[in-house]
């Protein structure tokens, strides 16, 4: 947990709904559910097993890291298949699964395979989205031969399912020296056009790997064109901001805009600033499995604060 | 690896008095730079012409060394090094183009 205060918005009618508490723990999935056009988190697949979501339900798994083999977690494949095991016991069957990047860690065919033998065990359509660690093969094409046929430039396109628009970003590629996640005139250009003439009414979801808002920019924690992605989803009614990245849950509300970020399934990484580096967080081995989705989000209907619990698999 | 020929040692003894004169931040033997913590090490190095300079990743999490248009690692994991020998004089600013916010600069006089 951290006192960092992740919400730079100081207008009082916005802090009412501030989430203050900032978790670390590397966890299992986030299950949405849509209801009444608006998606709404319903905690980590844990607690959302208790829950009775109505309407459509969808999970969001993120930064699997499947071939990282270092202190932080030996065996990041294996917790993303206790992940999809926790999944596959819901007893409500989500519509499909987002899938935030960094699927690999180091973009190897071989990882690639063994993140899809054990996703697919999910028996659930993955829409993905590219993080920096699954461009790292010398011709770049890993990630497109698999992951982005139909898409555009570097993997980016958008669907619709139950009413809501859902827009899968690239913003790992092309970055400058200096600078933060990136996605580029091209891919701004498609946005505004993908919403242009869309009813306002439509509910958005946008996901993306790097955080779009500026987390935390010492550490390369936002996306440096992001505010202009933002900007064309001004005017909508309901707009979520679904990232992953930063391995540790994140959320804030600003308007209209509901940001959050996922756990990973293979690490945590330290909240910004408590650590020297954004690195793989090595906490006791026993404490990381009593970590893995310790912490469930939720939002309750008519309640504007999202609420984070504290539910341990182990101990 | 770095290979210290007597005329190298030569060399580095010229440049470390230099070094020293100018009040640079790195030492003329420091033709290491490290990758700790998500951060180059040292950020700033000065060296003569024809210098390899070899960067090697500590984290456990891959890093790249990028100077565009004037060299890029493959992907380095964790203990992987990449070398670059600079032929001619010039600032070289590079960067990781996995985490844009780690940037480091190679001076050749």
């Amino acid at each position: 947990m951290s006192e960092f205060d992740h919400d730079h918005n100081d207008n009082p009618g916005v802090s009412r709904r501030r989430v203050l508490e900032c978790m670390t723990w590397a966890g299992t999935g986030v299950l949405w559910t849509i209801s009444g056009g608006v998606p709404r988190s319903l905690g980590l697949v844990g607690s959302a097993m208790a829950a009775e979501p109505a309407g459509m339900t969808f999970l969001q798994i993120s930064d699997s890291h499947v071939g990282f083999d270092k202190p932080a977690n030996p065996n990041a494949l294996g917790t993303l298949e206790e992940a999809i095991a926790r999944i596959n016991a819901m007893p409500v069957k989500p519509s499909f699964m987002i899938h935030t990047g960094d699927i690999s860690h180091l973009s190897k065919a071989v990882e690639f395979d063994n993140a899809d033998r054990i996703i697919s065990q999910a028996k659930l359509d993955v829409h993905y989205v590219p993080g920096e660690h699954d461009f790292l093969d010398e011709e770049v094409k890993f990630y497109k031969e698999r992951y982005g046929r139909g898409t555009m430039g570097a993997g980016w396109y958008s669907f619709d399912a139950s009413g809501v628009h859902f827009i899968g970003l690239v913003n790992v590629v092309d970055l400058k020296a200096g600078g933060l996640g990136n996605l580029g005139a091209e891919q701004l250009a498609w946005l505004e056009n993908d919403l242009k003439g869309r009813s306002k009414s439509t509910p958005i979801v946008v996901f993306a790997h790097i955080p779009l808002w500026t987390v935390y920019p010492e550490w390369g924690w936002g996306t440096e064109d992001g505010a202009r992605a933002l900007d064309y989803l001004k005017g909508f009614g309901s707009v979520t901001v679904l990232n992953g990245h930063i391995h540790q849950v994140m959320q804030k509300v600003e308007g209209n805009v509901t940001f959050h970020t996922a756990r990973s399934t293979a690490f945590p990484q330290p909240a910004p600033g408590t650590a020297p580096s954004p690195g793989p967080m090595k906490v006791a081995d026993d404490k990381l499995r009593t970590l893995l989705g310790v912490a469930s989000i939720n939002f309750k209907p008519g309640d504007q604060k999202l609420a984070i619990i504290d539910t341990p698999l182990q101990g | 690896m770095l290979s210290v020929t007597p005329r190298g040692l030569g060399r580095l003894a010229i440049a470390a008095t230099l070094t020293m004169l100018l009040g640079a931040h790195a030492h003329a033997d420091d033709t290491n730079v490290t990758i700790d913590n998500f951060t180059f090490s040292p950020a700033e190095l000065t060296v003569k012409v024809g210098t390899t300079v070899t960067w090697k990743n500590h984290d456990d999490i891959p890093h790249t060394v990028v100077s565009a248009g004037k060299f890029r690692s493959k992907t380095l994991d964790t203990d992987d090094s990449f070398s670059f020998t600079f032929t001619a004089a010039g600032d070289y600013k590079y960067f990781c183009s996995l985490h844009p916010h780690m940037t480091g600069m190679i001076k050749v006089e």
